[in-house]
């Protein structure tokens, strides 16, 4: 049996046993909803269909309806895409990059950072969905035999790639979050009695796929998450390198550069633990996993967003110092108008939220602090949605041409569906956090006798 | 005389290790271990070969590679793209290796696409897990706190079951076998 260091803080507080976290993971799902549950989801179902009706409107008159124009002809639609795509990520790191560390601190959050990842990615491929215009033709992104004979997607393209990048990545987190959830529901389905009725029995039964947990199947199960971990590990590095392309690719001042992949990949990874950290400080608190989800865990969060935040600081930094170093005119200028034009507000936000916020986390107290890190996760997530919007509109507004150089302002369509998918993604993740298993408790359980309070003293 | 199972029901993990160990060494055979976790050193310890799922992951990914890699030769470079050459930011499209670096992205994803799906098919295949399958755990307690040993005995039950009484068990329970 691993042992470990004694001077480790504990992952799991209280007296816990095996059958004690069996209990509190399934108890949310067999319990009644409280009241908070009911308010948030009226409040987020409200938003979602007021984006459902954004979607509509633009769907039936056209991309006319969002704030674009000729100059600035991508705005809020990638900005969004790209921002959701990039909270998508923590779930996989988490999940993958972390299980190859072998950080045991990942298996209390990783089930929802997951389903996070899923339904962040379901939110970022609404919008190049709509952006197409007309969605019933989506299929022409996929490369199957056609009525036009020889026409056949671009394989040269970065858009191309997104198409194939995006979709392996959904399918596979869902396979990977599935995979784990399999024994959870085998769980709670064999918990059930007679008091609960038999709908939701069948449902479990049919969701649990008749797992029993026999040897052979947990070695074969733990084979299985180590080799997804390490397919999907270079998969999440590839997703957004692969999004930064369809920026690095064109030639357009500020989007031609050579940092972009690992840049964007460093964003996406600290505004997903932004995210994680937004969503988990709430559901511990409503569905009563003080106990698993402890200080601990945000603070190791805490950390990685210092670290990834101040990576992406010196991007920043190295984004201008590259423009001046390059000597190309428009690419300096492009970088001054960046700070110093009509956008220098957004390009602020950015800076503080990401940089300089970020590094209050050095202070300890601020670090292990839930209400604090509440906030200062609330900063990052705006900050990365700023940056994607400096990236994008501040690079187009002042174009080539001096008398196109214009603004942008988005339309109160544009609004509503960006709140729309906000609203969308919460209704999933509340409908998910009183439905499933929200905490990995087999694994979880392999790890008590290590890392619960009780048998750390 | 009809062979009887034994189901012995643990509370820890260690005494499952150790009690597969004792019944393992008097080669009495067991038919089964059911336990909410993996336990860790149970494997060698049950005599379980090691699981091929790896190597199955490397063949898919290999297949999605090819197919990746084919897929592009036939519908840019010959087949159909010969004769709708496309001609993309004047990237050259005549040879494959020309292009291969734009090609690159796409052969990798087919790669994960395939082997992480294929292998979790495979996987669910030899558990036989699917949907609407029912368990075939003897208790269901065994996805909660306790495990499980299941042995088949036949005239040496109570050499079983007095070793099973050793150990720290918390329950025995005999079944015939059907």
């Amino acid at each position: 049996m691993h042992k470990e260091s004694k001077i480790r803080d504990p992952l799991i507080l209280g007296n816990k046993t095996y059958h004690d976290i069996t209990r509190d993971i399934a108890r949310p799902v067999e319990g009644k909803a409280n009241k908070y549950w009911w308010i948030l989801l009226s409040l987020s179902a409200v938003l979602m269909l007021w984006g459902f009706a954004c979607i509509a409107y633009t769907i039936g008159t056209g991309i006319g309806a969002w704030g674009l124009n000729t100059t600035v002809n991508w705005a809020w639609d990638i900005t969004n895409f790209v921002w959701w795509i990039g909270i998508g990520h923590a779930g996989t790191l988490i999940s993958a990059v972390l299980l190859l560390f072998r950080q045991k601190w990942r298996m209390a959050i990783n089930r929802s950072a997951e389903a996070m990842t899923i339904f962040g990615v379901l939110q970022a491929g609404l919008f190049p969905l709509i952006h197409m215009g007309r969605p019933w033709l989506a299929y022409f992104v996929f490369p199957i035999p056609n009525q036009f004979g020889s026409l056949w997607v671009n394989f040269n393209s970065p858009l191309m790639w997104d198409v194939f990048a995006i979709s392996t990545y959904l399918t596979v987190s869902v396979v990977f979050w599935y995979i784990g959830l399999i024994p959870d529901f085998a769980m709670i389905r064999d918990r059930m009695d007679k008091t609960i009725s038999p709908m939701r029995k069948k449902l479990y039964t049919l969701m649990a796929f008749g797992w029993s947990g026999r040897a052979k199947h947990w070695q074969r199960f733990e084979e299985v998450s180590l080799v997804l971990a390490g397919l999907a590990t270079p998969l999440v590095f590839s997703v957004h390198s692969i999004v930064s392309m369809d920026f690095a690719t064109s030639v357009i001042p500020g989007w031609h550069t050579t940092i972009f992949p690992p840049y964007f990949v460093l964003g996406a990874l600290f505004s997903g633990f932004a995210m994680v950290e937004t969503l988990l400080i709430i559901m511990r608190k409503v569905v009563n996993m003080e106990a698993y989800i402890t200080i601990k865990h945000i603070e190791y969060m805490n950390v990685i967003i210092l670290f990834t935040g101040s990576l992406v600081g010196v991007a920043y930094i190295t984004e201008l110092f590259m423009a001046w170093y390059s000597g190309v005119e428009f690419e300096q200028y492009a970088f001054l108008n960046r700070a110093t034009g009509p956008y220098w507000w957004a390009y602020a936000s950015m800076m503080t939220c990401n940089v300089v916020i970020p590094q209050l986390y050095w202070i300890y107290k601020i670090r292990t602090s839930f209400v604090a890190t509440f906030i200062l996760s609330i900063f990052v997530n705006i900050g990365m949605w700023f940056e994607r919007f400096v990236i994008i509109v501040t690079s187009l507004h002042r174009d080539f041409l001096p008398s196109s150089w214009t603004m942008f302002s988005p339309t109160f369509i544009d609004i509503g569906i960006f709140l729309g998918t906000i609203g969308f993604f919460f209704v999933l993740f509340l409908l998910y956090s009183r439905a499933f298993p929200v905490v990995a408790q087999a694994e979880l359980k392999s790890v008590l006798k290590l890392s619960g309070s009780e048998y750390k003293k | 005389m009809k062979n009887k199972i034994i189901h012995a029901i643990f509370d820890d993990e260690q005494d499952i290790l150790s009690v597969v160990k004792d019944l393992r060494d008097k080669k009495i055979v067991i038919n089964e271990v059911y336990s909410p976790f993996p336990i860790h050193g149970l494997d060698p310890v049950l005599g379980l070969k090691e699981t091929r799922m790896a190597i199955t992951a490397f063949i898919y990914g290999c297949i999605g590679l090819t197919f990746g890699a084919l897929l592009i030769y036939y519908t840019i470079i010959s087949g159909v793209g010969k004769s709708w050459p496309m001609n993309i930011g004047g990237k050259p499209n005549f040879t494959f290796y020309h292009n291969l670096p734009s090609f690159v992205p796409i052969m990798f994803e087919c790669t994960v696409l395939f082997a992480a799906h294929l292998m979790s098919i495979t996987y669910l295949f030899r558990n036989k897990l699917y949907p609407g399958a029912t368990t075939t755990s003897p208790d269901p307690r065994t996805t909660d706190d306790k495990f499980l040993v299941e042995v088949i005995c036949d005239d040496n039950k109570k050499e079983v079951i007095s070793l099973l009484k050793k150990s720290n068990v918390s329950e025995i329970n005999e079944k015939d076998e059907v």
